[in-house]
């Protein structure tokens, strides 16, 4: 399609899904998340207010100890507001854990192109079987 | 990442969806890491919890087909038929601990519900490579026994014990334990408890592996226990050495294997009581007495039971400790001793659980900074001490 660019990332938690984009600035601790919104509770978080629900969140890194960072992720995932995907630059072992055992496609290593031209409200797909990532711009 | 044949059959589910999944993260975990290849561990411990979400996994694992290789121990959660009796413990609460020690029994797990294994039912030898996790245990057994492991997840572990095998990465390595920080201590430590306020300063000390000298020869297990548990619950350290002391470090250059330190830090008497003022509430009144993060040792139970022999205590108190200390406080009398003081000796019970709940909004005494630390988001406030004034504050109802 026409505009459409696919860059190559790092495959870290398997799937292929399509969604609509969330970036943020900071670290993500899900345990400051709303379970029953997806809303981001930490106070001066870039995304303060704004919901992970369903979007493919692009973030730095995780944060927070083991414990709390596997049951805020959990406690979204049963009730649907898990993100759909997860994209980063910096992994730790309690990220890449729990996007595997809740079967949330997670990569890394993505090209740079990517961060200049990713926009909020994007649509993308990513593929980590594949090790890729399609933008498709805002029609 | 390199995989034996055994190791790539069992990815790809020859031998069931349950090892083929716990492999996928290690395997993923390894690769974040830069590990070329995978160990066998011998030894496992899970920190595993009553959260809903550590339920949800061992119990996904176990629909799974799972079984652990190798057994590990696990965590305390809350021990629900002695705290029924004396306190007021939701349905909820004890069904996801009930189902938690189901789980984990049926994936195999030994249900010491000991957070403790490295005195008791788990003790590695000098080099064996594991996988454990929680914060007192991970730090104690790579620098007190120089066993090796890094500070894993509850789910890495539980991962790292259905698959027998842990990535090489971190702390497995030699080049990661060596010493970088020199702390010279010039704090004059009297007791154990002193260990727990020099192991809070790490904002002085800093990221590392801390080397400390001006340490006595002959410290307790419990100094080490303390010191080693505070490092990690305030600056997530996974190791440290004491020249002289603990066996990486028969001296100051094999503790820093040779190399100049990256930084020299003095703790001083100042230093150690000003982290104190930091994370003790004032002195005053209080409603309770809590020991056991990490779970007491027999000593120290012991220390409590003659404290308060044939007195009454002015407020609850609670001891925590191992299943098999419980038992020989029993055999040894102490535990008549401590229950007619009017005090418990719990066995399998954590400070950080929802038991706990009549304890919000109360002021509690304990010799335990992580145990002030984790409870204070369940509401309870502290005023820490060493253990005989904490003792003497549970006699009189107030911390002077």
């Amino acid at each position: 399609m026409k505009g459409e660019t696919t860059v190559k990332c790092h495959r870290i938690s398997e799937g292929k899904v399509t969604g609509e984009v969330l970036i943020s600035q900071d670290d993500i601790l899900f345990y400051l998340v709303d379970p029953e919104s997806g809303r981001i509770l930490e106070k001066g978080h870039s995304l303060e207010g704004k919901s992970v629900a369903g979007k493919v969140l692009v973030f730095p890194a995780g944060k927070g100890s083991s414990s709390v960072q596997v049951d805020g992720l959990y406690q979204l995932m049963i009730r649907g507001n898990a993100p759909k995907a997860m994209i980063i630059e910096r992994p730790d072992t309690i990220l890449v854990t729990s996007a595997i055992i809740m079967e949330i496609p997670l990569v890394d290593q993505v090209d740079p192109l990517f961060y200049e031209l990713i926009k909020d409200g994007d649509c993308v797909v990513v593929d980590a079987d594949q090790e890729q990532i399609t933008i498709i711009p805002k029609a | 990442m390199y995989l034996t044949e055994y190791e790539q059959e069992m990815l790809d589910g020859k031998y069931g969806a349950a090892q083929a999944m716990a492999l996928k993260v290690l395997v993923a975990v390894g690769e974040c890491f830069g590990a070329k290849r995978l160990l066998e561990v011998s030894r496992v411990h899970v920190a595993s919890s009553n959260q809903e979400a550590d339920v949800w996994f061992a119990e996904k694992l176990l629909k799974l087909g799972g079984r652990c290789l190798v057994a590990p121990t696990v965590n305390p959660g809350f021990n629900v038929s002695y705290l029924s009796q004396h306190l007021s413990i939701s349905k909820e609460d004890a069904e996801l601990t009930e189902r938690a020690h189901r789980a984990y029994r049926d994936l195999g797990a030994i249900l010491t519900l000991s957070c403790t294994p490295y005195l008791e039912a788990n003790v590695p030898r000098f080099g064996e490579i594991l996988s454990y996790s929680e914060t007192s245990v991970t730090i104690y057994v790579n620098s007190v026994i120089g066993a090796r492991t890094n500070r894993e997840s509850v789910q890495s572990s539980l991962c790292a014990a259905i698959t027998g095998r842990v990535p090489e990465y971190g702390f497995l390595l030699d080049e990661n334990r060596k010493g970088s920080v020199l702390v010279q201590v010039e704090a004059d430590l009297k007791s154990d408890f002193d260990y727990q306020l020099l192991g809070s300063c790490t904002q002085k000390i800093g990221p590392g592996v801390p080397v400390f000298v001006g340490l006595p020869q002959n410290l307790s297990q419990e100094a080490l226990i303390n010191l080693g548990t505070q490092l990690n619950t305030t600056g997530s350290y996974a190791m440290f050495h004491i020249p002289g002391v603990t066996p990486e470090a028969p001296t100051l250059e094999a503790a820093f294997g040779g190399r100049e330190p990256e930084r020299v830090v003095t703790i001083t008497d100042e230093d150690l009581q000003e982290i104190h003022r930091k994370i003790s509430r004032p002195p005053g009144k209080i409603d309770f007495a809590m020991f056991g993060c990490p779970h007491l040792t027999f000593s120290q139970v012991q220390e409590v039971a003659q404290l308060v022999k044939g007195k009454k205590l002015a407020v609850e108190m609670w001891l925590l400790t191992s299943s098999l200390n419980k038992e020989l406080a029993r055999r040894t009398g102490m535990l008549e001793v401590i229950e007619e003081a009017g005090g418990h000796i719990v066995e399998d019970t954590c400070i950080d659980q929802p038991c706990w709940s009549h304890l919000k909004g109360k002021v509690g005494v304990t010799d335990s900074p992580k145990c002030a630390y984790y409870a204070s988001m369940r509401g309870m406030n502290f005023v820490i001490r060493d253990l005989a004034a904490c003792v003497e504050a549970a006699l009189k109802g107030e911390v002077s």
